[in-house]
């Protein structure tokens, strides 16, 4: 097993052969990557040393405090959070050797192709086919609410490879070049007047079977490493106190007495109360994964901070009175960063409506709560034993 | 804050809980609990006697050197919780938590370590209704003589010794023979209120009221959040159990989504109560950042706690309106305990003024 020291000399002996001043920056990446330094709990010679993951903070301090460049993980959120893992879980050893490495270092971003317009919250009723033909798969079907598709090079890509058995039955997991002339992406524009999302249709794209991950006919398995990831990455940030949400509106509050009525004085502290409720809650959540007793908190707290942010963010607009009746900029833009607390009042009001859709509706969440955690029943199905082409729609 | 709390319970800490949780469910059975509202002596003596002189946990904020167990809030925030979850009617937070706050701050050792070993039972005469920092009613006092009446006193009943705040600014230890205690018919069947009155009690001056009485609320209304947790993860628990088993329509009740979402959110809210009341019992252990601390736990737990106890009603339908099902009991201190120690809004109010969060 590796232990703290010897990922340290590690970290150390990749900045004395590499010193991050004098290297391009992602030939010092390649080289990070190489050391097994990238995320050391992957396995030796795919980026890792097979290190237990609460390590990673020992190099990550050590190359930061030298000035060594990262590989700007937010700009690959995706390719990082949640392909990485189901390619690692489901992968060849070919394809493994392919993708991992670029996409670490960010060379090459990562998209997700699962939501469809007919396919939200009940996600395996899926409808884009995949047809077989030859060595190749022949896609066809339209997938939405796709962040970064514009910058990405692949993307993970669920589709219906059998019609005549159950839904969740017929679906395959492969990985999508979205270079091929057959993919179409187009912005699609969000009540904040930006567009961080797209639509992506897909006509005649063809995939070789060597793009397959996983089993024919098992993605929806597959799919559930890439789902819970998401969830994983969801949770467990550390924050200061008035760190979320709140911090904006208890500064104005401070900071200009005349918006102050009694009305808004007591919204703001019951939601300054709920807002450290909620931070302190996800710090006992963090602490309990760092003692290696993760509890079942996680599924909560997405939840809370949904509600919490539009609640908050509701209130904002409403105090700043005259103001709250003006926008910062309507302007159709592709951010390539969402920053949910940056802009104005009006912005973060409209943006936190999306908390409680993106990710999992918090009407799925709250089912999962209450079967996965309560263990109540689940409701009756009446989808279960029926072909997918017979589904109603 | 320099250092982060730790939120999480120690070995030792759920060892403990164990302990007690196995006390309690020998003897503190919900049908027990309800006759003995009923009685004359709604306290339960012999279970106090074997939780402070048994177990010894009367002295768990008492340093050893006096007589205690030298532990700190944390461990008593445990034991709270536990007797919230079985709503026991022992005076556990009133004398080894009040009275011993008060006496803490007082440092008179002898009343110390009798309430410490729980040979005797302390309370403090100050309404149960009041916030810490809030104004407090006091008795006449001639030539060492107390006279006056204090009202919403809880467990008076019980109590072998009352600390008593007069008008010199004093706070005065009396014997509870030496007073007239009469029980108030009270909301809480299981923490009842009552009057006493001194018509020349004779008292003995321990210390000065303000600084003991602010110290002794403020510990009561951190760890009472502890007890609101244990009540509101028995009602939730108990209001689960009960919708997987009892069927209408042909299903358990608990598979339909109205009810699934109602209990998902209770766990939401009872999650983040227990952060709260860790994260206050740590602060009060560690004296830092515990004003806060406090009023952020007391501004959660009272509605959180409030809202399990009346959900858990309304979900087990008509039998959570008879006299014989336990519910009632949770309902009636869930309420009581959202005025004990100030009310949520009087934290908020408090939290005003400690976060300059100030009103118009």
């Amino acid at each position: 097993m590796t232990d703290a020291a010897e990922l340290l000399s590690r970290t150390r002996e990749l900045l004395a052969a590499h010193p991050p001043a004098a290297t391009d920056r992602l030939d010092f990446l390649k080289a990070r990557f190489d050391a097994g330094l990238a995320w050391v709990h992957y396995p030796e010679g795919l980026g890792g040393l097979g290190a237990p993951r609460s390590l990673q903070v020992v190099v990550d301090a050590e190359l930061e405090a030298a000035g060594a460049p990262d590989n700007d993980s937010r700009r690959n959120g995706i390719g990082l959070g949640m392909a990485a893992p189901t390619i690692l879980k489901y992968g060849t050893e070919e394809q493994k050797q392919r993708y991992l490495r670029p996409l670490w270092i960010g060379e090459e971003v990562w998209c997700q192709l699962f939501s469809e317009p007919g396919a939200g919250s009940d996600l395996a009723a899926l409808g884009t086919r995949a047809v077989r033909d030859g060595d190749d798969w022949v896609v066809n079907g339209q997938k939405v609410w796709t962040s970064g598709a514009h910058n990405a090079r692949w993307a993970i890509l669920i589709a219906r490879t059998d019609a005549n058995v159950p839904k969740h039955a017929g679906i395959t997991y492969f990985i999508c070049d979205m270079t091929d002339p057959g993919v179409d992406v187009r912005p699609l524009r969000q009540i904040t007047g930006e567009a961080e999302f797209n639509e992506v249709f897909l006509t005649d794209v063809r995939i070789p079977d060597s793009r397959r991950l996983g089993e024919i006919g098992d993605g929806w398995r597959v799919a559930q490493t890439t789902l819970n990831n998401e969830r994983v990455a969801i949770g467990g940030m550390r924050l200061p106190r008035e760190g979320g949400m709140i911090g904006p509106v208890a500064k104005a509050w401070r900071e200009r007495p005349g918006l102050r009525t009694h009305d808004l004085h007591q919204r703001l502290l019951k939601l300054w109360v709920e807002a450290e409720v909620a931070r302190l809650t996800g710090e006992r959540l963090r602490q309990q994964l760092v003692a290696g007793q993760p509890g079942p908190e996680g599924a909560g707290m997405k939840l809370a901070f949904a509600r919490l942010n539009q609640e908050i963010s509701g209130l904002e607009v409403e105090l700043r009175g005259a103001e709250g009746l003006l926008y910062d900029d309507w302007t159709m833009r592709r951010p390539e960063l969402v920053d949910f607390t940056g802009r104005d009042a009006g912005y973060r009001y409209l943006r936190s409506k999306g908390n409680s859709i993106e990710g999992g509706t918090s009407e799925v969440l709250l089912n999962i709560v209450a079967e996965r955690v309560l263990g109540l029943p689940a409701e009756p199905r009446t989808d279960k034993d029926v072909a997918w082409k017979d589904l109603a729609r | 804050m320099s250092t982060q709390p730790d939120l999480l319970y120690s070995e030792e800490e759920e060892a403990l809980r164990a302990a007690v949780r196995d006390l309690l469910t020998d003897h503190c059975d919900p049908s027990g609990v309800i006759a003995r509202a009923e009685s004359d002596a709604p306290h339960d003596l012999a279970l106090w006697k074997a939780l402070a002189d048994g177990m010894g946990l009367a002295g768990l904020l008492v340093p050893e050197d006096k007589g205690g167990q030298g532990a700190t809030h944390r461990e008593a925030a445990v034991v709270l919780e536990e007797l919230g979850r079985a709503v026991a009617p022992v005076p556990y937070l009133t004398s080894a938590v009040v009275a011993t706050e008060a006496l803490l701050a007082c440092g008179d050792e002898e009343l110390l370590a009798r309430l410490a070993s729980g040979r005797s039972i302390g309370a403090l005469a100050v309404g149960l209704h009041l916030a810490p920092g809030a104004a407090f009613p006091v008795v006449r006092c001639e030539n060492g003589t107390l006279h006056g009446e204090l009202t919403g006193i809880a467990d008076a009943a019980v109590a072998d010794v009352l600390l008593v705040p007069a008008e010199d600014g004093g706070l005065y230890a009396v014997g509870a023979d030496a007073a007239t205690v009469t029980g108030q018919v009270s909301l809480d069947l299981t923490r009842p209120v009552a009057t006493v009155r001194f018509d020349g009690a004779a008292g003995r001056r321990i210390g000065d009221a303000g600084p003991a009485v602010r110290r002794a609320l403020r510990a009561a209304a951190g760890l009472l959040a502890s007890e609101q947790l244990g009540l509101a993860d028995w009602t939730l628990t108990e209001t689960v159990r009960y919708l997987k088993e009892r069927k209408q329509f042909n299903r358990p009740v608990g598979g339909f989504q109205a009810l699934k979402h109602r209990l998902a959110q209770l766990w939401l809210e009872v999650v983040g109560l227990r952060a709260a009341a860790r994260n206050a019992a740590d602060a009060l252990a560690r004296d830092e950042d515990a004003d806060v601390a406090v009023a952020v736990a007391q501004a959660c737990a009272a509605p959180v706690a409030v809202h399990a106890a009346e959900e858990a009603l309304q979900l087990h339908g008509g039998i959570g309106m008879t006299w014989e099902h336990p519910v009632h009991l949770y309902l009636k201190r869930a309420k009581a305990d959202s005025i004990a120690y100030g009310t949520a809004g009087a934290h908020r109010e408090a939290l005003a003024r400690l976060v300059d969060l100030q009103a118009p």
